[in-house]
């Protein structure tokens, strides 16, 4: 037990070493980014695969409107970017960047939803300081990250793991990644499984 | 027995780690290099495209440093392709570079790159052809120039006068949009001692 209790706090310290503190962080947000600092990078057990139907949900956006995963079901491909919380470091500086590569998806016939177990009003009043947003920016926050637990990246703190998954045409799950919470996925990873799609 | 030389060297290694810790926090959080100062030692590839290269006056090599660019004064941004501001930034830097080059009193003497802080090639490059954007970026996928350079905030700008024996010093450091191109350009001058 005493040895359990040493080793957690070892590699607590270990982590603090060896993960940077670097982030990035853009001017837009000035002081209102609070930086939870160095998290345990994944704290979640995935409940879905490659080559599973992707979970069906209804969640309310920043628009109003409700989104369903299936209105996309024969039209679109579709890529869900999970993001731990509003307002904290890497979140702020992941989905800009997605929003001047519309681009990317729109060659891939695909849509791009976003997802954190944050409210709506907090989701709103965030994404403003990114700029106008092209894509959809969905509220899973009551039941409290019932879709986050439903894939299987809701961490045990209650935030979603940075997560991204990208759904077929079909409805099938086609590539899975959970990033180390603390840090940004590289986009090229995201466009090589967007254009595997095409492939086959 | 075992169990308890098992402890000593678990209680040993914690020991060590807070050491570490310490010693990280204490000597390694920089702060961004100052006006009048210089520059920490920031290597950079040298350009693949030939244009570039030869905009940035390098002969061979593979790497460079930023005094070893020909020019009198290097503009320096730290950008990244995921920053709000960076994005809205591009096309009006875009313009000062423009500015500079249409000027014959500027051009070859001023340059301008960028480096994008956390950003991988692919993703500087796709910020270049987003914006198409004329002059030298670089990526710092890893951060390790953005951790030189204090962490800064994006967009940041450094001016650097380089001197003609190889030295250099930093005319301005500064977080944030360039407001005024041209009494940022006339500033420059005056700092460098330049005409």
């Amino acid at each position: 037990m005493k040895r359990l209790f040493y080793m957690n706090i070892l590699s607590t310290v270990l982590l603090l070493i060896f993960c940077g503190a670097a982030l990035g962080l853009s001017e837009a947000y000035k002081n209102n980014i609070y930086n939870p600092g160095i998290l345990k990078p994944i704290d979640s057990h995935l409940k879905v695969k490659v080559g599973d139907p992707a979970p069906d949900f209804i969640l309310p956006s920043i628009s109003g409107e409700k989104i369903t995963l299936s209105r996309f079901a024969g039209k679109k491909n579709v890529v869900i970017s999970f993001v731990p919380a509003a307002w904290t470091p890497v979140c702020s500086d992941q989905w800009p960047g997605y929003n001047i590569a519309k681009s990317i998806f729109d060659k891939n016939d695909a849509v791009l939803i976003g997802i954190t177990v944050d409210n709506i009003p907090t989701l709103y009043a965030w994404t403003h300081q990114m700029g106008k947003l092209w894509f959809s920016v969905l509220s899973d926050f009551w039941p409290h990250g019932a879709v986050a637990a439903r894939y299987g990246v809701l961490r045990s703190d209650g935030v979603s793991e940075r997560a991204l998954f990208v759904i077929d045409k079909a409805g099938i799950i086609q590539y899975v990644h959970v990033e180390n919470i603390n840090v940004r996925p590289k986009l090229e990873d995201l466009v090589t499984a967007l254009e595997k799609l095409n492939k086959k | 027995m075992r169990d308890a030389m098992i402890n000593k060297i678990i209680r040993c290694l914690l020991v060590l780690s807070f050491v570490a810790v310490f010693t990280y926090t204490a000597f390694a959080v920089t702060r961004p290099p100052s006006e009048e100062g210089i520059l920490p030692e920031i290597v950079l590839p040298v350009p693949q495209i030939l244009e570039q290269k030869k905009y940035l006056g390098l002969s061979g090599g593979t790497t460079f440093t930023i005094p070893q660019i020909k020019a009198s004064v290097v503009i320096v941004e730290i950008f990244s392709m995921y920053c709000p501001y960076c994005q809205a930034e591009a096309p009006s830097l875009n313009k000062l570079y423009y500015k500079i080059q249409n000027n014959s009193r500027l051009e070859g003497r001023f340059k301008l790159i960028g480096i994008g802080a956390g950003n991988t090639t692919f993703e500087v490059d796709y910020f270049r052809n987003n914006y198409k954007i004329p002059f030298p970026l670089f990526p710092d996928d890893d951060f390790s120039i953005h951790k030189k350079i204090g962490e800064v905030r994006t967009p940041y700008f450094f001016a650097v006068r380089i001197n003609k024996d190889g030295t250099h010093r930093i005319l301005y450091s500064h977080p944030g949009r360039l407001k005024n191109h041209d009494q940022f350009i006339k500033m420059l001058l005056q700092r460098a001692g330049l005409k």
